[in-house]
């Protein structure tokens, strides 16, 4: 198998060395998407994201990269994305209010409840919400830093569920399209087999 | 179920890590990406790496060492010691950290805790606080790696830097680092009531018994340098006693 040609989009504020790392310890050779047409190209396209979604969709704007990212994601093209990415895909967050998100999955972000502290800071148990098939996500422990939350899993993914709270998404798939609220690439040996595991779905929906 | 996470803390001057008592008499303890791909090895959750010398001499934490340990890493990475704005931040991140700590700077301008999570969110800013017990019986906080008092008081500076967007609160007993007599739970107690931002307890930290006290106390992370540099306890170990006690942990 050659290795496969993975883009990460850099908006500015994300731990954008961290995702490298983690994409090359999975097997890809990753490199950073200079505009639209990297994100167009690529087998694989990973978006992270940290900070607010105001801010990471302000920087998307620019250049068209968040319509090529839509563009990508309605296809069913293989995307991962991590941490705030899975917000973005949601229709709207109470962290930036008056802003819309890509609207691809349906549902609203929400803060965490003020019973437990926040953020959601550390590492805790992934289960996915399916039996049957196996998805890319298996149970395990991930790293997550986070204050907001999609509660409820929407129809037609894959959801898997971390407790904190309350239950929420800790995980989101269709195809080779994978949302993750936890960090793969800081989750440890389960992380990268995570993204290997991702990796090799992009390769093997050849598009 | 969130885990209590272990975080060995790497003190890095000059390329090494280095390590004293009360942020004294500081001897070598080791290369810093083995040292951090050991403990990883070991179990643990996260990694702290503090450039102790880089506020002193007026410069920037040291990004090779950075790069150097991101390198070695699959998990979360701290970096602190001389960020003075939100661009030392932006260099740490580019090179390789996932969360940047502010100790003496934001200590002086506070405003840098509102810049450093407005632009890289909470959940990368961590609040580095090294607390010193007054004669009141209350905790001031000291700056300059220990080296320098300050007329804040340690527990209002906590509840202060939660508000002004600190996704983290990394608590250090100035009295009990590198002492081996346990953390201050009063210190850690205290700072839990005034806050709800995960608090890392640090300092004092010599068994197991220890960083269970820590957690009681209100910790959500506890951090220790000096019993895993002697290579007297593995960070495994410490969390089997800690599972032992009915902690959850990351197996």
């Amino acid at each position: 198998m050659s290795v496969p040609d993975i883009v990460v989009v850099a908006t500015g504020t994300a731990n954008t060395a961290s995702v490298l790392a983690g994409l090359a310890r999975a097997g890809a050779r990753p490199r950073l998407a200079r505009d639209a047409a990297d994100i167009d190209g690529a087998r694989g396209v990973v978006l992270p994201g940290v900070g607010t979604p105001r801010a990471a969709l302000a920087g998307l704007a620019a250049g068209g990269l968040g319509e090529a990212l839509v563009r990508r994601l309605r296809a069913g093209r293989p995307t991962l994305a991590v941490c705030l990415g899975l917000q973005l895909l949601c229709e709207t967050s109470a962290e930036s209010p008056g802003v819309a998100g890509f609207g691809l999955v349906p549902g609203r972000i929400e803060r965490l409840p003020d019973r437990v502290r926040v953020p959601h800071m550390g590492w805790n148990q992934v289960v996915p919400g399916d039996a049957g098939p196996a998805g890319l996500v298996q149970e395990g422990h991930a790293y997550f830093a986070n204050s907001y939350r999609l509660a409820d899993a929407p129809f037609g993914w894959r959801a898997s569920f971390v407790d904190y709270g309350g239950r929420w998404v800790a995980a989101l798939e269709r195809g080779a399209v994978l949302a993750c609220q936890f960090h793969p690439e800081l989750s440890g040996a389960w992380g990268t087999a995570l993204l290997a595991r991702w990796i090799a779905r992009a390769v093997e929906a050849g598009c | 179920m969130l885990t209590v996470r272990i975080v060995p803390c790497l003190d890095v001057r000059d390329g090494r890590i280095v390590k004293g008592v009360r942020f004294q008499g500081l001897r070598d303890a080791g290369d810093p990406a083995a040292r951090a791909a050991l403990y990883e090895a070991q179990g643990a959750d996260e990694i702290v790496v503090l450039d102790v010398a880089a506020t002193p001499a007026g410069r920037g934490a040291h990004r090779d060492v950075v790069r150097a340990v991101r390198a070695a890493l699959s998990i979360p990475l701290t970096v602190g010691g001389g960020v003075r704005g939100a661009d030392d931040a932006a260099q740490l991140l580019d090179a390789g950290a996932d969360k940047v700590s502010v100790n003496s700077a934001a200590v002086r301008e506070p405003g840098l805790i509102d810049a450093l999570a407005g632009r890289f969110g909470s959940q990368c800013t961590v609040v580095a606080i090294d607390a010193a017990r007054d004669a009141s019986g209350g905790w001031r906080a000291r700056t300059h790696g220990g080296a320098a008092d300050s007329d804040r008081d340690a527990v209002a500076w906590a509840r202060e830097a939660g508000e002004r967007g600190a996704g983290e609160i990394l608590l250090t007993s100035w009295d009990r680092d590198g002492t081996g007599d346990g953390y201050d739970l009063d210190l850690i107690a205290a700072v839990a009531a005034v806050t709800r931002v995960p608090i890392i307890a640090s300092g004092g930290a010599a068994r197991a018994g220890h960083l269970a006290a820590a957690v009681r106390a209100g910790a959500g992370a506890v951090l220790a340098a000096t019993i895993f540099h002697d290579g007297v306890t593995g960070v495994g170990d410490v969390k089997r006693a800690l599972a032992a006690d009915g902690f959850e942990v990351r197996p």
